[in-house]
């Protein structure tokens, strides 16, 4: 697996909360349109690597190049815009805004980069469509069951039409069918838009909708596609 | 009772005393136990139900602070009831006021001497009476003597400081006041004195009805300042109310039933007010001790008096909290905590308008029919009126509070989404949650709105308390009424004026009285009298209206209608008759005569400096000498230098060197009630203090939102939220219902205050300054609340917040 | 399962009879199927032929003569490229993986690649299959799922003994 072509390409990223080691030397690079799944126990570092990916956390050393631009050498407001304008995220739980509707909470990304209302609004429906949820828009999150928020929620992050999408644990709180319905509306959304996913998740059928894998032990990131 | 599935309503046991205890113990033990999260919550219900119940001690200890400050006063009184007027005896006292000013601070004075050789009375406070020449200070004012800001002062007492003013003799303790022993020669000097057998009021005023007015206003004043301290209290109680709810949700899993966990919710406020309670008497006590240093317009109090008074310290310990766990027993009928997590009525039921208006508009009815009726009414229903009153402005103000969730729901409602980012997140969170947001600002509504009401009221008065003065500072700044026994005395009291430091000019007359030669032919008891004014030149052109002035000039102003018909008898050429008995009756027995010369002109009087208008005769020295006059009054209009800082006290001080009694007026053109000033600063104070104190609790529940939240602002800054938006939707957040409690309570304020107004028969008035300062101290409110949230809202808004989970 | 392959890492830790290594064998893989004699002297006959062992002695003694067996490169080789390929992802794999797993640390190899190895064989079969599924129809659906389940119980188990290699390293060199 070379880097030539990479979108997103890390390497030696070295952090630490406190006194212990979350990443320790990982490596990690993913094409457009690539699905790459990164397994591993709890407490390995899975979510930190997906963190200094996305430019949420600045790693204590290393470099994560996106797009020929180094992360780490961005200021936060960069990284913000970064995030809000070509990253999508979905996360395991507790990421809608509780006291607005589905529709809205969708919409929300496009608004905060300054789409207008009428507008976000409009693809935010589109994409609830897409991902199966139309008729929950109206409700607001604590209204719907778990899968119809996770929906909402994969609705959300692509709204935007990002890149890369960080999905951590997308389907950790949702029964397998649930679950396997998200991946594939997910998966099958972020093929068709070359949108590159960094799905983070320790389940091995959820892994099994990516591309290839990249298991994290003790703060290293291997790709297991060069494995054999 | 296995109690399991059943529902709630049937599985209500009879509750033993004993359960109940144990499980409010429970709950008092939570409050403690429950690590760092729970002490932190209940230090902040202690808090601020501490504040609230130091505010509530306070109130209560007014009573007795007054009764103590009155006591006092009246035990130094010299005022004397009846008519007997004190003969001077052996053992009497001379004494005189000596009230003058510094630096516009009052200090009250008194001079005095025996009148005989026995044993005059001894005022509180001191150990003997002052020889002449001694005197006994206040100790605030002799820390003002001796300290740099009083080097001016101490010129104006030419007297040898022998002690200090024990605490009893004083009203409060930075009272300026002095007790100084003068020659009984002296007293010649000063206008008027009385003698006195003994000192205090012998029998103090029996419980005089209160002015039902007066009770009016202190009635409606302590719902307006206590209210929103209740309500403060309330909200205080409830502080991490929903982290509590989860805590609760788990004890339901391991098997307690609603009630418990209500008990047990109960039981963790009341530990929470209880330690409040000492808070509040922590704090009242340290407040006590500062207290007794502060002076508020010329009043201050003794730590000593400031003691709550036992029933209403009673009662406070008992209702704060009972308070509490009411609060909490209605809160938590709202929400189901079942096992498995808390749930919120998730269609709260909709806010009811009609009995929330029926408030408003029964008070409104209770104040209506004493509209334009009660100051007349001065009968026997007087009482039941102002209770009537009373009455109907509490419940129109508490009405406004309760009409306040309603609005905000009404008006959050029709917000619909529309907007920016920041006011979408705002208005929706309000929507969804509008009884917190009402609960905290409803505090404002009472408070801005007695306030308000009140304001008006007092500004009303106050507008037709200072009317124009007619006095000119203009023409003169200072007026001083120099007592003199002749014309010499008063050309010297002049005199030295004008070299005194800081004068630049002065204008000084002499005046006195002449009389008629012959009685009256209609009564010939009475004897026909005209004021006769000597003064210079340029003085009189200030009093009287001359193109011309010489030195040597007669002008006369005719009184006017008081002799009726015709003129006077003083005309040009006429005689006049200078003397007086002993009795101040025109002694026509010794007549000394002065001719009125045939070249006096009538001219017409003018205002002078003070606003006073003269009549009679004017005349220039050279036309008549003063020494003439038997026993004149001679009055200084000083024009001060304004380079010159202080030149008032260098007036003053002039003025006690002529004698020990004077003070000096400063003019100005409008006078205003002081009381009415101080009332309205008082407003103002409580007003301030009761948003403030309402800004606390808005940001402790903004910050205990924040915290709530923490994951999702983390998320919010995964997908690149910038700070501002979410700072902004916090402002949003805070100003809505501000702004709307504002809205509200200025309505009710005004209704109540127009109500108010028509009661006492004013005239209408809005006090816009009043208004617009309210509305400030609201908008910064708001943008304190959200300065305060803000750092804690960015230190959550890091990554961090991801990682647990 | 090959006993093969097992007797061989076992004869990497140095030379054995026969008689040990069935043994040895039993001690740590037979616990329910003890090794028949026979079938040691078989297997080893049969890698003697291919050379991946060699006779390091022959000891006379009361009993039968006892030939004492050595590994040789070829048989090292042999055990390494066992070790490092995957296993073909199918039920009840656990017997072959623990074995391997137990020669791997005996013989001083990195279990835990091996365990990585195998679990990346596992998901590219489990994509195979979830592609599969998305294509199929119910049957299929339904079908795959039934592998995918097992195949996901296999790698629970593999996630676990990765998890667990300190410890059972531990209990194996004892």
């Amino acid at each position: 697996m070379t880097p030539a072509g990479s979108l997103l390409i890390a390497a030696s990223l070295h952090k630490t909360y406190g006194h212990t080691p979350a990443l320790d030397g990982a490596e990690f690079s993913i094409h457009p349109g690539e699905v790459v799944a990164v397994m591993g126990p709890s407490g390995s570092g899975k979510s930190t690597l997906l963190h200094c990916l996305a430019g949420i956390v600045k790693p204590d050393s290393g470099s994560v190049h996106y797009n020929g631009r180094e992360l780490t050498a961005l200021s936060d407001a960069e990284r913000s815009g970064l995030r809000r304008g070509e990253f999508g995220f979905v996360f395991q739980f507790g990421q809608l805004v509780p006291e607005l509707s589905c529709a809205e909470n969708v919409a929300l990304p496009l608004r905060l980069n300054g789409t207008r209302r009428k507008e976000a609004e409009a693809r935010a429906s589109a994409w609830l469509e897409r991902l199966e949820v139309a008729d929950v828009a109206h409700k607001r999150p604590g209204e719907v069951s778990g899968g119809q928020g996770q929906r909402v929620a994969v609705a959300r992050s692509l709204v935007t039409g990002p890149r890369v999408l960080f999905a951590d644990e997308p389907t950790g709180a949702l029964d397998s069918l649930n679950g396997e319905r998200v991946m594939e509306l997910l998966t099958e959304a972020a093929r068709e838009a070359r949108t590159a996913v960094v799905l983070v998740t320790h389940e091995a059928r959820v892994a099994a909708y990516s591309d290839r894998e990249v298991v994290v032990r003790d703060g290293k990131a291997r790709d297991m596609a060069g494995a054999r | 009772m296995s109690g399991q599935g059943a529902p709630a309503e049937e599985a209500r046991p009879h509750v033993s005393v004993a359960r109940w205890a144990a499980d409010l113990a429970m709950g008092g033990r939570f409050a403690v136990t429950g690590g760092r999260e729970s002490w932190a919550r209940t230090i902040m219900t202690a808090v601020g139900v501490g504040l609230g119940v130091a505010l509530l001690l306070l109130a209560s200890s007014v009573p007795h602070m007054y009764q103590q400050r009155n006591d006092r006063g009246d035990a130094r009184s010299t005022l004397s009831f009846g008519d007997t007027q004190v003969k001077p005896g052996p053992d009497t006292l001379r004494i005189a006021d000596a009230d003058t000013t510094y630096h516009d601070r009052d200090i009250d004075g008194t001079v005095m001497a025996p009148d005989g050789k026995g044993t005059p009375p001894l005022p509180p406070g001191i150990d003997r009476i002052p020889a002449a020449g001694e005197m006994w200070v206040s100790p605030a004012l002799k820390k003002l003597l001796d300290s740099g800001d009083g080097k001016l002062l101490r010129d104006r007492f030419p007297y040898r400081t022998i002690g200090v003013i024990g605490d009893g003799g004083l009203s409060g303790p930075t009272e300026l006041t002095y007790y100084a022993g003068i020659s009984p020669k002296a007293f010649g000097h000063v206008n008027s004195s009385q003698h006195l057998d003994h000192w205090g009021l012998e029998n103090k005023g029996k419980n005089e009805p209160l002015d039902p007015a007066l009770l009016l206003l202190i009635i409606v004043g302590c719902v307006v300042l206590l209210l929103p301290v209740l309500i403060f209290i309330a909200t205080a109680a409830r502080f991490g109310g929903e982290r509590r709810d989860r805590r609760l949700a788990a004890l339901r899993l391991v098997g307690a039933d609603i009630h418990m966990t209500r008990r047990i919710a109960a039981g963790e406020s009341l530990f929470g007010s209880l330690l409040g309670l000492a808070v509040g008497a922590g704090l009242f006590l340290l407040g006590r001790g500062l207290a007794s240093g502060v002076d508020v317009w010329g009043i201050s109090f003794f730590a000593s008096d400031i003691v709550p008074s036992a029933p209403l310290a009673l009662v406070i310990a008992a209702a704060v909290p009972a308070l509490a766990v009411v609060v909490t027993l209605i809160a938590l009928r709202g929400i189901a905590i079942e096992p498995l997590g808390v749930v919120r009525n998730a269609k709260p039921k909709r806010r009811r308008l009609w009995w929330r208006m029926l408030l408003p508009l029964l008070g409104l009815a209770l104040l209506l029919p004493l509209a334009g009726g009660f100051g007349a009414g001065t009968g026997g229903g007087g009482d039941m009126k102002a209770y009537q009153a009373a009455a109907g402005a509490v419940l129109l103000l508490i009405g406004t509070t309760a009409l306040l969730p309603w609005v905000v729901e009404a008006v959050v409602e029709r917000f619909g989404g529309r907007g920016s980012v920041p006011w979408q997140l705002a208005t929706r969170r309000l929507q969804l949650s509008s009884g917190t947001a009402s609960r905290a600002v409803s505090g404002i509504t009472v408070a801005v709105a007695g306030a308000l009401a009140l304001q008006m009221l007092f500004a009303s008065v106050q507008a037709q308390d200072s009317e124009d003065t007619g006095q000119d500072p203009n023409r003169a700044q200072l007026m001083a009424n120099v007592p003199v026994s002749d014309g010499d005395q008063a050309r010297d009291a002049f005199a030295r004026y004008r070299a005194t430091k800081g004068v630049s000019d002065l204008l000084g007359v002499t005046e006195d009285y002449v009389s008629d030669v012959r009685p009256s032919e209609e009564d010939p008891s009475s004897i026909g009298e005209e004021a006769i004014t000597v003064a210079d030149c340029p003085t009189l052109r200030e009093v009287v209206r001359i193109t011309s002035c010489a030195n040597g000039d007669v002008f006369l102003v005719d009184s006017p209608s008081y002799y009726g018909e015709g003129e006077g008898f003083a005309k040009p050429g006429a005689q006049v008759n200078l003397t007086y008995d002993e009795e101040g009756i025109p002694n026509l027995k010794e007549k000394k005569l002065w001719t009125i010369p045939a070249t006096a002109t009538k001219v017409k009087p003018r205002q002078d400096p003070a606003g006073g208008e003269r009549t009679g005769i004017f005349a220039t020295p050279a036309a008549f000498d003063v020494a003439n006059l038997p026993d004149p009054d001679a009055s200084a209009m000083i024009r001060l230098d304004p380079k010159v800082p202080d030149g008032i006290e260098y007036v003053r001080n002039a003025s006690v060197a002529l004698s020990p009694a004077m003070d000096v007026m400063r003019l100005s053109s409008s006078s205003q009630s002081d009381e009415f000033q101080a009332i309205r600063k008082a407003l103002f104070i409580g007003a301030t203090a009761t948003l403030l104190l309402i800004g606390a609790s808005m940001i402790v529940t903004t910050l205990e939102q924040l915290r709530e939240r923490k994951r999702l602002l983390s998320v919010l800054v995964a997908f690149g939220t910038r700070r501002t938006t979410l700072s902004w939707s916090v402002l949003w957040q805070t100003a809505v219902p501000v702004v709307l409690g504002l809205a509200l309570s200025i309505a009710g304020g005004l209704a109540l205050g127009v109500m108010l107004l028509k009661m006492v028969g004013q005239p209408l008035a809005v006090d816009w300054s009043g208004l617009s300062t309210m509305t400030g101290i609201g908008g910064g409110v708001i943008l304190l609340v959200t300065l305060v949230s803000l750092p804690p809202l960015w230190r959550m808004m890091r990554p961090e917040g991801l990682r647990t989970e | 399962m090959s006993i093969g392959h097992t007797l061989l890492g076992l004869l990497e830790g140095g030379p054995r009879h026969g008689y040990d290594l069935k043994r040895a064998f039993d001690e740590r893989f037979g616990h329910d199927r003890p090794l028949h004699y026979g079938q040691v002297y078989s297997t080893m006959s049969r890698l003697l032929k291919n050379g991946l062992v060699e006779v390091d002695g022959i000891e006379h003694g009361g009993g039968p003569e006892r030939k004492r067996y050595a590994i040789t490169d070829a048989g090292i080789t042999d055990v390494e490229s066992w070790l490092t390929e995957p296993e073909k992802p199918e039920p009840y794999l656990q017997s072959v993986l623990y074995t391997k797993v137990v020669i791997a640390l005996l013989t001083g190899r990195d279990a835990a690649d091996l365990l990585d190895v195998q679990r990346a064989e596992h998901l590219r079969l489990m994509r195979e299959l979830t592609q599969r599924k998305r294509d199929g129809d119910l049957t299929d659906q339904l079908i795959c799922d039934h592998a995918l389940f097992h195949l996901e119980a296999d790698l629970r188990w593999l996630e676990l003994t990765a998890a667990r290699l300190g410890q059972l390293a531990k209990a194996v060199r004892s």
